[in-house]
């Protein structure tokens, strides 16, 4: 079964403890201008919304990169950079449509999520459970329970 | 490792940003933050300096866990003397500044002189500069930060500034970091504008690194685990914030009112957290839009707000509509309890003139609210306001001279001096609730009677914020005591104030203490820090900071007649609730904590004292 990052901006609190946990994991320094995930606060709405690499399943930073430095794992399904390979030409950079990939000035190559080889840092520092691993097939099942317990309990009051 | 190693010296007057290393010997002594900032200022001014003078000193310090990812890693403090004090000051500030400063590989920032224009300080990494700020004089935080960012090209720029008050000098006016985060207390913002530094603007791509990061996390992990399953931080500040308390110490009795001449107040339900999350029938919205965390912080007690669009307030003013910084305790409490206003609205709106124009809600609304007392008994009239109806419960009044504050302008610029001035000025002294020249928070001694003895002996002035014995004796954290009994409190006060004095010098918040003692801090500190770092040396290192900053205020003039507090809350026995007969009794609780510290019956430390602390 693969798993699949999913976030609830709603929960976030902007504590930035997700960025501190990337930078840590892939570069043992606290760090969050090299996190793989970012936090967009947006001041005026109150809100805070993380964000990252979906793994695209047809991967567009794949399809561009001329070395094939970006493989697939394929028990987590995630896209990585292999860093020996990696050119630094940032071809997929302009390929994805998300941004979730960049290049790093520091090592001279690009860096993207690769689920921390299946066990997600991120996920286990957010103190609100605003980032979450789930089932790849059914992100949406937090979501359809509370709406069918919604739809339930409308359906009663008719009744 | 921790520490970055290096401090940034700014010299104003010669236009100079230099590097030097930080004095690690000091470091094993004051820890960093508010302990080490002030070692290397009472090391490099005169106490008796002109706090506005370019002679004095301001020193922007983070700890050694600023920027790791322990539990609200997030803090810097700004040490100087304070404009409104005279007294040492040490004003702490969240949000994302601090921990900026340190990824970009600063322990701190020591300004020094005066610039002779305006100008701003910036940061990326190893690169410093001051850079003209003439186009940014006059402006607001809010104009400014976002002014800063765009001119840096890099959005992820941290932003730390005054406002009209501080530049205007408002003598509690703050310096604010990201919007609504603020070095509140004892005009650090009036110090900063006195030296004609607008802004610091700060981005750091270095990161920080700890000693042993296995143990590190595993300590932290620990430490964070405590923070969730404790009712204070883990339930009660996400939910409701520190407003949670309004009803709470309505209830005990110690909710000063109509400047101190009452212990409860009316309409404390009106202004607390529960009618923060009330929808409200004018839009069918809450004035709470969602809770905000500082950087590293897994408590979040941050309020976001948004005012009603039709409130009297902001009507036609869309720069108001956003959301932005909403009621903390203490706030909403000096603002509203203590003016006797209990327009939620209202309250919002002052709060956000406080971040926007940069000035202490506690002040300002103390300030007031004796201001409003002489207005009522006659001694100042609508010739002296300028027209305005200075009464407790005018939310109209509170409005208008918050506006005039902000901008340093008619009425507002009296306001500005702060209570003990003003009431001076107009020979009403004994209206001014203040100690060493600073207003208090949102508790009344009278009801919680080891706070009057915190107020006293507070080295900053009136505060909360040194020992918050309220832990105790109204949360019963680490263990309950009688608010309304004396005994036992010269003890209590004197370790809440050396533990204190430790996690104001590590990088965290004081709030992690509701759940966290010293034995859950030194396994995060002495994991991340070279040195053995245990729970007895922790307090020891907050002791000799006590001592030091003690030291310091004597040496600037104070003594220990000034560890006083009002005729009022010595004379006047509160007049309802449980703590209705009870005046505060400091006169029992002072000798012995004057003892207990190893001080002579005049308050000053003992030879053998200083000693054993090595001050």
């Amino acid at each position: 079964m693969q798993k699949s990052l999913h976030i609830i901006a709603e929960r976030c609190t902007g504590c930035l403890q997700c960025e501190m946990a990337c930078s840590f994991e892939a570069d043992g320094v606290f760090n969050p201008s090299r996190s793989r995930i970012k936090v967009f606060p947006l001041h005026e709405e109150g809100r805070f919304v993380p964000y990252t690499c979906t793994q695209c399943a047809d991967a567009w930073c794949v399809k561009a990169c001329p070395v094939d430095a970006i493989v697939i794992n394929l028990e987590t399904g995630a896209k990585v950079v292999l860093e020996n390979v990696c050119v630094g030409c940032k071809v997929c950079t302009i390929a994805c449509p998300f941004g979730t990939i960049n290049y790093s000035q520091a090592t001279g190559k690009v860096i993207k999520c690769d689920l921390c080889g299946g066990d997600p840092e991120c996920v286990k520092a957010c103190p609100t459970e605003a980032i979450l691993y789930v089932d790849a097939d059914w992100t949406g099942y937090d979501k359809m329970r509370s709406w069918a317990k919604k739809t339930d309990a409308g359906a009663r009051a008719e009744a | 490792m921790a520490w970055t190693e290096k401090i940034l010296r700014v010299n104003l007057t010669k236009g100079t940003c230099e590097s030097e290393p930080l004095n690690m010997v000091w470091a094993a002594e004051y820890l960093g933050q508010r302990g080490l900032a002030t070692k290397y200022l009472v090391d490099e001014i005169d106490p008796k300096v002109d706090p506005l003078s370019p002679d004095n000193k301001m020193i922007f310090a983070t700890g050694p866990l600023t920027g790791t990812c322990a539990s609200t890693s997030a803090r810097y403090s700004v040490i100087t003397k304070g404009a409104l004090t005279g007294a040492i000051a040490c004003s702490n500030s969240g949000g994302y500044f601090g921990a900026e400063l340190k990824m970009a590989g600063w322990d701190m920032i020591i300004f020094e002189g005066k610039s002779e224009k305006p100008v701003y300080l910036s940061i990326v990494n190893d690169k410093a500069e001051l850079r003209s700020a003439e186009h940014l004089w006059g402006r607001s935080v809010w104009e400014v930060e976002p002014a800063i960012k765009a001119e840096s090209g890099d959005p992820q720029t941290r932003v730390c500034s005054i406002g009209a008050a501080g530049e205007n000098g408002v003598l509690y006016a703050c310096i604010v970091n990201d919007l609504h985060r603020a070095a509140g207390r004892s005009g650090v913002g009036t110090v900063m504008g006195s030296k004609n530094l607008k802004a610091v603007a700060v981005r750091g791509t270095v990161g920080v690194t700890v000693k042993d990061p296995k143990a590190f996390m595993a300590a932290t992990m620990a430490g964070k685990k405590v923070l969730a399953d404790n009712a204070v931080t883990g339930e009660g500040l996400p939910a409701f914030g520190t407003q949670i308390l309004m009803n709470i110490i309505n209830e005990t009795g110690a909710l000063p009112s109509k400047n101190f001449h009452d212990v409860q107040f009316e309409g404390a339900g009106k202004i607390g957290a529960e009618a923060m999350a009330e929808v409200r029938a004018s839009d069918g919205k809450a004035n709470l839009v969602t809770k905000a965390a500082c950087f590293g912080c897994t408590i979040a007690c941050g309020r976001i707000s948004q005012i009603d669009k039709d409130h009297f307030t902001v009507v036609n003013k869309p720069e108001y509509w956003g959301a932005s910084g909403g009621l903390e305790y203490e706030a909403a409490w000096a603002l509203g309890a203590a003016t006797q206003v209990d327009d939620l609205e209202c309250l919002t709106y002052v709060n956000f003139l406080c971040n926007e124009q940069g000035y202490d809600p506690i002040s300002f609304g103390s300030t007031v609210a004796a201001a409003m007392e002489m207005f009522e008994d006659g001694t100042i009239t609508t010739e002296d306001t300028g027209g305005i109806k200075l009464k407790f419960g005018s939310a109209e009044a509170l409005t208008q001279i918050a506006e005039l504050t902000g901008k340093n302008e008619g009425f507002g610029a009296e306001i500005g001096l702060g209570s003990k001035r003003l009431c001076e000025k107009y020979g009403r002294p004994e209206l001014s609730m203040s100690v060493k020249g600073q207003e208090f928070p949102a508790y009344d001694p009278r009801g919680i009677q080891g706070m009057g003895l915190g107020y006293a002996t507070a080295n900053r002035g009136a505060c909360h914020l040194r020992s918050y014995t309220v832990a105790s004796e109204i949360l019963g954290i680490p263990e309950k005591t009688d608010p309304l009994e004396t005994e036992g409190k010269a003890g209590l006060v004197k370790a809440f104030q050396d533990a204190t004095a430790a996690v104001d010098s590590s990088g965290l918040c004081l709030f992690t203490t509701f759940a966290w003692s010293l034995d859950d801090i030194a396994p995060q500190i002495d994991a991340a820090c070279e040195g053995d770092w245990t729970p007895e040396r922790l307090a020891e290192t907050g002791e000799r900071i006590w001592n030091m900053e003690r030291q310091f205020n004597l040496a600037a003039g104070f003594t220990g007649k000034d560890d006083t507090l009002p005729q009022r809350l010595l004379k006047e026995a509160a007049k309802t609730g449980p703590a209705e007969g009870k005046v505060c009794g400091l006169d029992v609780m002072l000798p012995e904590y004057y003892s207990l510290r190893g001080w002579s019956v005049d308050g000053v430390p003992s030879s053998q004292t200083l000693e054993r602390l090595g001050v």
